[in-house]
């Protein structure tokens, strides 16, 4: 079996076939942050494993081409985040060039494609940063403070089989499309690693609000406000409304959330000490 | 060994059987339910939502995923909407007929009985996630909307934007975490299944690679469920997300699971098509957008012009004319093959004449590019992401692609494989869906069998082991399939071949698809009957995996390959035995004189599932008959 691959041929990449003449392909400088577990990271620099770029692939089949090239090379390919390439998953996540996700605006890194960038770029890569999220490896991090706050009360109580018809509760339909722009967050971290403070603000707002604003979601409200926002203080830092969440988010989620919250929370110091029923 | 199989569906009216089999089951009691330990792998709609039912029902549950979190599950890509028998539009539908479509769309080749209780179950489906506070598309006056999908003629399909997907998903997600802050439900992430571990025939735990640490550890539990999504990725190329993989289920097909029809894979009609050679996945448009796109090819192979400039005479809208009642809402798989045909014959569009054209000219002149916007923005900017082309102005480019597996572990109407304990659910298992899922039933299948099924048919198959301790971990047969699991692990980080786990990736989804892929004969099948052993021999002597345990994505990617070059072999094996053309299986042998598929009923309306033999060993067939007392068998048209 031959070997078919060009991004496997070793240390003298092969042009990108194909579409040499239609685009011709870029070469660019990576700095990429490299840490192993354990050790302090450090970033490192490369330049013919990023050459021959061709602009329409994806930030990520960059790196995949980079990686390519550094085992050829006999050298542990990057450590990334990734999965379903779609803007979904909200797997994966980098700062680019110190923008969480980089620089394309509604965009999750798995949806930049290297169009973005001009022959003879050089790109900075390095993985979110926060104390909240630890590095794993190289640009691999841990985000499970954020299922925490889910975990928390990002929820409404409604054991299987016990819901009434669907239709039995109408809602609004502003209602519902605000609620469902708060739902499209799709948990990636970028609010926090953009955020001078830290702060998870704009995800926590648009898992709560999305919740808050239902019909159904009335009966927990005040309590899943307290107990999410209190968590999410045990995390994450406080927010002094730069704004920065609201430009990084890929589903570009308003901080408008943020301002329900808020309201929310400062009723929910009142509501919690009452009786239910008087609600 | 293996017997006749037997599916355990009940008897009687087809309407009454879930009713009647679920009083006929023996329950566990609310008290008794803290004694049983119970493992789920995935956290996808199935996972998750078995999770969340089976943690509020009193189980201990733990869940595993390979994930960071359990909301990232590919169920999360799911974009066009979910079925249920609502009949909120009073157009025809009920149950009866949500069943009907469903096994006239599987092409003759799924279970009725289990088919029938998906269809009543999917209303349940609705009710339980408005009530979780999923934003369903709704109407002014506050009332659910619908739309309609492939393969039906009645508007059944309920929608959250372009990501009916995410918001079950987070449904099903948060209702577990709940039940895990709880802690009923106890999470493992970033923890990969490797093995199915088998005590005197039964299902009694699995073993885990911790893939932050390396460590691997063993689980034990009264019964396994595998919620662990689909193979489409053997084909390298396909709508999957990149870690999406076959190994839970295939390590349970050689601890002796039956692995049923591999060969129906369903090719997805709209789809973005490859740009290069670097491609790393496809990317699925909607089915929803056949709702309002017209597909078209040029009449003349060799029409270069735009087009926008190409005269509506000197268009091929080769559905509508093909298909006058169905038109562009035909089902997938035949939608799939006549985009095929067109490109086969030169009249492909685009750079590299690898598409054909979705236009959305007339609804935007019809309903005006807001409501466009409205209902498919979403869509629309990923397009536009990927292409550069910004489909409002210009036809969309679509192509087919690898989109889902019909086939799965075999599983019994209660959802348990031949292996007692274990259970399969959602995707991972072979029963609803038949040769062909039409679009809108995937999630529903994973959230009826989590939330509705497996709560009723665990307890069933739990009541005989009360007072029964799990088997402990330090039993052998666990420090076995350790040692099996560290063994492989070892042997991939010391190869050190020439060659990365993602070069013989990608040569082996070539093969699958060459010959696998949308249309097959015997002499593709056989060929690649010889390449694949051939490949996976060059991978064990020639794989390239650097660093060590810990955190090394070389490492997952490999034992996932290695896994996917057995389950190829057996697709290509399953494909080759089925002499017929049947849903998303179209064996080129076996077509009508207009080049439509063509079944043979009489030598193939039964399940094949396979049973492994070992390593070099041929695996052996079983079937399991399939009747059908309400649906006639037909040969389909939706002309």
């Amino acid at each position: 079996m031959t070997v078919t691959d060009p991004a496997a041929s070793g240390t003298s990449p092969a042009p990108a076939s194909g579409s040499t003449e239609a685009h011709p392909t870029m070469d660019i400088t990576l700095h990429v942050w490299r840490q192993a577990p354990g050790t302090e990271g450090k970033m490192v620099t490369y330049v013919e494993e990023a050459k021959d770029i061709s602009p329409d692939m994806s930030f990520l089949e960059m790196l995949d081409i980079v990686n390519e090239r550094l085992i050829a090379k006999g050298e542990e390919p990057i450590a990334f985040e990734h999965d379903c390439r779609e803007g979904i998953c909200g797997s994966c996540g980098m700062m680019i060039n110190g923008q969480a996700h980089g620089p394309e605006r509604g965009t999750a890194t798995c949806q930049l494609h290297m169009r973005k960038f001009r022959d003879g770029d050089e790109i900075f890569v390095e993985p979110w940063r926060a104390r909240a999220f630890p590095v794993l490896r190289d640009l691999v991090v841990d985000r499970q403070a954020l299922d925490t706050i889910v975990a928390a009360g990002g929820y409404i109580t409604a054991p299987t089989g016990s819901a009434p018809d669907g239709n039995l509760i109408p809602v609004p339909k502003e209602v519902s499309d605000a609620a469902m722009d708060a739902a499209a967050c799709i948990g990636c971290g970028a609010c926090v690693a953009a955020c001078p403070n830290s702060a998870a603000q704009l995800f926590t707002s648009a898992k709560l609000e999305h919740l808050n604003l239902l019909p159904q979601g009335q009966a927990e409200r005040y309590k899943r406000t307290q107990a999410m926002v209190d968590t999410m203080e045990q995390f994450f830092g406080s927010c002094t409304m730069h704004g920065e969440c609201q430009e990084a988010c890929p589903k570009e989620i308003s901080i408008d959330f943020i301002a329900y919250m808020n309201r929310d929370y400062v009723k929910a110091q009142f509501k919690n000490r009452k009786l239910a029923g008087q609600q | 060994m293996i017997g006749e199989l037997n599916s355990h569906a009940p008897g009687g009216p087809i309407e009454d059987r879930w009713t009647q089999h679920k009083f006929d089951m023996k329950l566990v009691a609310p008290n008794n339910r803290r004694k049983f330990d119970v493992i789920i792998v995935g956290s996808g709609l199935a996972g998750a939502s078995a999770a969340a039912t089976l943690g509020e029902q009193g189980y201990n549950v733990k869940v595993f995923t390979y994930h960071d979190s359990p909301r990232r599950a590919h169920s999360i890509a799911a974009q066009g909407g979910i079925n249920a028998a609502k009949n909120y539009k009073s157009d025809g539908d009920s149950v009866f007929r949500l069943f009907y479509d469903t096994v006239k769309g599987g092409d003759f080749r799924s279970r009725e009985s289990n088919v029938y209780r998906l269809a009543e179950e999917s209303v349940n489906i609705i009710d339980q996630s408005v009530a979780q506070g999923v934003p369903f598309a709704r109407e002014y006056g506050g009332l659910l909307d619908n739309r309609s999908f492939g393969g039906a003629q009645v508007s059944r399909t309920f929608y959250a934007r372009g990501q009916t997907g995410q918001q079950l998903l987070l449904g099903a997600y948060q209702q577990m975490m709940h039940q895990v802050a709880l802690g009923t439900v106890k999470l493992y992430t970033r923890t990969e299944m490797l093995d199915l571990v088998v005590k005197d025939g039964v299902a009694c735990g699995i073993v885990v690679r911790d893939m932050v640490t390396g460590q691997v550890t063993s689980h034990s539990s009264h019964a396994v469920l595998l919620g662990t999504g689909g193979y489409g990725n053997v084909f390298y190329l396909s709508t999957n997300a990149k870690y999406s993989n076959a190994t839970a289920a295939w390590r349970a097909h050689r601890r002796g699971a039956l692995f049923a029809n591999p060969c129906y894979t369903q090719i997805h009609p709209t789809c973005i098509p490859a740009s290069d050679e670097f491609q790393s996945k496809l990317t699925l448009m909607s089915e929803s957008l056949r709702n309002d796109g017209r597909i078209w090819v040029p009449v003349d192979p060799d029409d270069q012009r735009s087009p926008d400039k190409i005269p509506e005479s000197e268009r091929d809208y080769f559905l509508e004319r093909k298909y006058p009642s169905f038109g562009n809402l035909v089902p997938r798989d035949v939608a799939s093959r006549n985009a095929k045909t067109a490109v086969d014959q030169g009249k492909g569009v685009g750079p590299l004449k690898n598409g054909v054209y979705l236009d959305f000219a007339a609804a935007i002149a019809r309903v005006g590019e807001d409501t466009i916007r409205e209902r498919y923005g979403n869509l629309f900017d990923m397009y536009e992401r990927i292409t550069d082309e910004n489909p409002y102005k210009v036809p969309m480019r679509i192509y087919p692609a690898v989109h889902y597996t019909m086939g799965g572990l075999w599983v019994d109407y209660n959802l348990m494989s031949n292996v007692p304990g274990l259970f399969v659910l959602g995707e991972a298992n072979f029963s609803d869906h038949g040769a062909n899922r039409l679009g809108a039933s995937a999630l529903m299948q994973g959230l009826a069998d989590g939330y509705f099924v497996i709560s009723y048919t665990l307890a069933n198959y739990l009541a005989g082991l009360l007072g029964t301790p799990p088997v402990p971990t330090d039993d052998p047969a666990f420090a076995q399939a350790e040692t099996a699991v560290g063994d492989t692990v070892a042997r991939l980080l010391s190869i050190n071949g020439t060659r990365s786990v993602d070069h013989f990736h990608r040569e082996l989804g070539k093969i699958m698809w060459e010959h696998c892929g949308m249309a097959r004969n015997q002499a593709g099948l056989e060929k690649a009957l010889a390449e694949i052993p051939a490949l996976r021999e060059e991978f064990w002597k020639d794989v390239r995996v650097l660093g060590g345990s810990s955190l090394n994505q070389s490492l997952e990617k490999a034992t996932r390959v290695a896994d996917f070059f057995e389950l190829g072999e057996l697709m290509v094996r399953d494909a080759l035995h089925r002499e017929e053309s049947c849903g998303g299986h179209f064996r080129e042998e076996s077509q009508t004189d207009e080049g439509e598929a063509l079944r043979d009923d009489d030598r193939f309306a039964y399940v094949g599932a396979w049973e492994w033999m070992g390593k070099g060993s041929e695996p052996t067939l079983h079937q399991e008959a399939l009747e059908f007392d309400y649906v006639k068998l037909t040969q389909r048209s939706y002309k």
